[in-house]
């Protein structure tokens, strides 16, 4: 229920007095209330739940996660350290 | 799709497992709060890669399912008027009444449709002055935002023939009734990466120092279910409480702020009544008294409701995560998603019908 999909902003307009964008999820098209998410812009990326976005992506944070999982193992790895737990990257908070 | 692809990649999820396998050490009983997590979870297969010391309880938010029985039955008396149009998100089409469900009220001639957005709920009240349109408004506080927004565009646009059957659920003070009950196991909370997305991260610090209890914000790609599950486990093994956010990209510590605004003028929090849990106190929303015209349960008086659950229905101890599905003497007999005894096993998000559409028919007896 609480499912919410990432979608590219593409244009945004006014209809009876609300703020609305028609956003691109994977070549779908689907027009949503910007309402809650003022700030949000063209070429942004939206978080969208039943037709609302209720937030716009941080495009510097889903990179410093992907960083870190990509990261996550690896120095384990290179010390040697086997599933004993001996070593743990530290997390990005 | 940007976003999601690179959340789902299967090497790092070995990864991520195996760093869960290396730091844990005895057993742990940890819950996803969220419905969405429970379908990902079981999906994805997730649950097969933990180390066997990991269980995951499966938690009661998902609004389909703790939409309590009363409420099903008066919106099907009201979605019976002719008068009446009554639009709902898709999911609570069979959920079953005391006796039938939307579905039944459809095919006797019933108008009701099935919504994408609460605005489109308003569209059809602007195009159909004469009929009364009802919009059935469940959810938690990531769907509030929406239905609240139905209202106020309803109010703008000065329409008298739309109104809303309001029941809201809140993620914690469910969490709180968890935590406070005296058979509780768990341990750890991924909290709902959604519900936190508009209502931030400020509420938990209170509950993790009560309960001395770690809760992890969590999205819902198996990347995130799992870094959530990670982040918990190190905490735990640590004898550390605190709240962590594994879900930065759209969550921050204040939340959605022009999002809670418009909360905070259309509802009021109430206590309300969890199916298969009970009443929860101060844990919903109705609509504040600004906005009590749009209210549906006091606009059509549909007498008194009383709510029978079937005897064979298990889904309370599931939702509180005493009980397996595959525990339930029904789970996959007289109880499947073609024919469902609660709501458990109708809405996808439920525990009942991810565990039987992912063939989870033996596994909670080893867990």
């Amino acid at each position: 229920m609480c499912l919410a999909v990432p979608g590219r902003i593409e244009e945004i307009y006014e209809s009876m007095g609300t703020r609305m964008a028609r956003l691109d999820f994977g070549g779908i098209k689907k027009d949503v209330c910007l309402a809650y998410v003022p700030e949000a812009k063209i070429g942004e990326y939206a978080l969208v739940h039943v037709g609302f976005a209720i937030n716009v992506i941080d495009e510097a944070s889903a990179q410093e996660t992907l960083r870190h999982f990509r990261e996550l193992g690896l120095l384990e790895e290179e010390l040697g350290a086997g599933e004993d737990g001996a070593a743990h990257p530290e997390v990005p908070s | 799709m940007k976003y999601l692809s690179e959340f789902r990649d299967g090497e790092i999820a070995q990864r991520i497992a195996a760093e869960i396998r290396r730091t844990i050490t005895r057993p742990w009983a940890i819950m996803e709060v969220c419905g969405g997590q429970t379908h990902s979870i079981i999906r994805n297969g997730i649950d097969q890669i933990l180390p066997p010391e990991l269980e995951l309880v499966h938690g009661p938010g998902c609004p389909v399912c703790v939409t309590p029985l009363e409420v099903i039955d008066r919106a099907l008396a009201i979605a019976a008027r002719p008068e009446v149009i009554f639009c709902s998100f898709g999911d609570m089409l069979r959920v079953p009444g005391s006796t039938h469900d939307l579905f039944r009220i459809k095919s006797e001639g019933g108008d009701v449709r099935v919504v994408y957005s609460p605005l489109d709920a308003v569209k059809i009240a602007r195009e159909n002055p004469a009929r009364q349109v009802v919009f059935f408004g469940i959810g938690f506080e990531t769907t509030a935002p929406a239905n609240a927004m139905s209202v106020v565009q309803a109010r703008r646009e000065g329409l008298t023939n739309f109104s809303v059957l309001v029941s809201h659920v809140l993620v914690p003070p469910a969490i709180e009734a968890i935590m406070s009950s005296p058979g509780n196991r768990v341990q750890a909370f991924l909290a709902a990466g959604h519900v936190c997305s508009v209502m931030g991260t400020w509420q938990y610090p209170p509950l993790a120092a009560r309960h001395r209890v770690p809760i992890v914000v969590t999205g819902f790609e198996p990347l995130d279910v799992l870094e959530g599950i990670r982040r918990v486990v190190h905490q735990l093994e640590e004898g550390r409480a605190e709240v962590e956010n594994a879900y930065a990209r759209v969550v921050s510590v204040e939340g959605n702020k022009p999002a809670q605004a418009v909360l905070e003028d259309v509802f009021e929090v109430t206590d309300r009544a969890w199916r298969g849990i009970g009443v929860i106190p101060a844990s919903g929303w109705r609509l504040s008294e600004r906005y009590r015209d749009f209210d549906a349960e006091a606009r059509f008086d549909v007498g008194s409701i009383t709510a029978v659950e079937s005897p064979l229905c298990h889904s309370g101890e599931i939702l509180q995560g005493a009980l397996k599905p595959s525990q339930c003497p029904a789970f996959g007999k007289q109880c499947t998603p073609r024919t469902p005894l609660g709501a458990t096993m109708v809405s996808s998000e439920g525990a009942c019908a991810a565990y039987y559409n992912y063939g989870r028919f033996l596994a909670a007896e080893s867990a």
